[in-house]
């Protein structure tokens, strides 16, 4: 189980690899639209690796209610529970 | 590009034997190619790298070296075009996606798969990168799509349709599968054994072509827009052709019909004749029936001037690079006409006494005065595409 502390800095290694974002920009109130300028595609990247890293799965239907990053280290970290 | 035209004028071979393990792996009956002098993740960045297949990274890194070569800096963008031709399209990308769907299950199969793997992957790139919006094109021709390339800019040009072209070509299937298939069809040498000397075209001993990767790339601009912004023009696009042999899906006409024809239309486009052709960047791609029906059509078209003309065939040191080669020799024929040399054929040891062309062995000089080049290419599937290149 990881603590979202270390959710967050996986999304943002996650998001670094996929995008060239610097890790510190990537903090829990920041759109992934608006903020962090991540298009669709990759945004499909990244829940697919972020799948993989915390061993969740995380259903394309839900991906559209993941606008900010906190939305995400929040699905992760109760599909983990 | 000083070292591509330094190398050829020298006669460098690029041809080496493959380290990858998947030869090993698949024990492939071919272990030689020419890859990529400088791999491109030594030029692109990581990220770059991530979201294009290689053939759209070397098409992209050819078109970024040609566009600041340009100097062109100020320009209508809605007026700038890009005819990017590619032979195969994004071969590593199907295919790993194909291996990722098999061992790790649909979901895996990432979602920039179709935008990578598509042929104008390039030609879309490239548009991208340089905010061409004229329209960005992608001739399709296997191993003549580099040359036709040139053929689409110049039409966007002499129809009014863009004032530059970026016009150019890019390979990149050095992959396993698509040396197995070449190789099923005989059509690759499997001089393993000595690498440097296995792409050897018009020489007796000849016995198919290497495996190439890259891409070429070449800014076409109107010559009224060259002029008034002061460019530096190496040479001018003169004319081009494309025809059909309609005879065989891969084998050439034997007469070299379809080729002549190409010849000949590509020099009345251009309003030149054959006795002012002085050298040709030949198709020549080291397979034992291939380079015989290219003679047969240069001696129909140029009639006995043939004989006075000064032939290279730079695959015998960069191998065939397919949907590329058109491209990178089309940068060669420019380059020829520029510094007014033709660059060097290498392992041509016992010329083929079929084929009695005068051909480059060391890099030769042109005349003076006007002069006119041809670059040949031809493809599985009887495409023939010629360009002439005259000073200007």
């Amino acid at each position: 189980m990881a603590s979202n502390e270390e959710i967050l800095a996986g999304l943002a290694e996650i998001i670094n690899e996929e995008t060239g974002l610097a890790p510190d920009a990537v903090q829990l109130d920041k759109s992934f639209t608006d903020d962090l300028d991540i298009d669709s595609i990759s945004m499909m990247t990244i829940v697919v690796n972020a799948e993989e890293k915390f061993g969740v799965r995380i259903p394309d239907e839900e991906v559209k209610n993941l606008s900010t990053v906190g939305d995400a280290v929040d699905f992760i970290a109760k599909a983990q529970a | 590009m000083p070292t591509l035209w330094q190398n050829a004028v020298k006669g460098v071979s690029g041809v080496h034997q493959l380290t990858d393990e998947w030869v090993e792996q698949y024990d492939l009956p071919v272990k030689i190619a020419a890859k990529l002098a400088v791999p491109a993740d030594q030029v692109l960045g990581r990220v770059e790298m991530k979201r294009m297949d290689p053939s759209t990274q070397y098409g992209v890194i050819a078109a970024r070296e040609a566009w600041r070569d340009s100097g062109i800096e100020d320009i209508d963008h809605d007026r700038l075009a890009v005819a990017f031709a590619t032979g195969i399209g994004g071969v590593w990308t199907l295919l790993n996606g194909w291996d990722t769907l098999k061992e790790k299950g649909p979901r895996r199969v990432l979602p920039m798969t179709v935008p990578m793997l598509m042929p104008n992957g390039v030609a879309a790139a490239v548009s991208l990168d340089l905010g061409a919006r004229a329209g960005a094109h992608t001739p399709v021709s296997a191993c003549a799509s580099g040359t036709e390339a040139m053929a689409v800019g110049q039409e966007l040009i002499r129809s009014g349709k863009a004032d530059v072209v970026m016009v150019g070509g890019a390979e990149a299937a050095i992959h396993p599968m698509p040396i197995a298939a070449f190789s099923s069809m005989q059509a690759l040498s499997k001089r393993n054994d000595d690498p440097e000397r296995a792409s050897r075209p018009y020489d007796i001993d000849r016995d198919g072509f290497v495996m190439g990767e890259g891409a070429g790339a070449l800014v076409l601009e109107a010559e009224e827009h060259a002029l008034a912004r002061g460019a530096r023009i190496y040479a001018e696009l003169a004319g081009t052709s494309v025809t059909a042999d309609a005879y065989h899906i891969t084998a050439p006409d034997p007469e070299g019909l379809g080729a002549t024809r190409a010849l000949k239309a590509a020099l009345f486009d251009a309003r030149v004749q054959a006795e002012d052709v002085v050298h040709v960047n030949a198709h020549a791609t080291s397979t034992p029936v291939g380079d015989k029906p290219e003679y047969t059509a240069l001696k129909s078209a140029l009639g006995g001037h043939v004989d006075n003309v000064a032939v290279s065939a730079t695959k015998s040191q960069m191998g065939h690079l397919l949907g590329a080669s058109g491209a990178v020799e089309a940068v060669l024929t420019v380059l020829a006409v520029h510094e007014r040399k033709a660059p060097a054929t290498i392992n041509l040891d016992h010329q083929d006494p079929e084929i009695p062309l005068d051909v480059v062995t060391t890099a030769r000089d042109l005349p003076q005065g006007d002069i006119v080049a041809l670059s040949n290419s031809f493809g599985f599937g009887g495409h023939n595409a010629v360009v002439v290149i005259r000073n200007h």
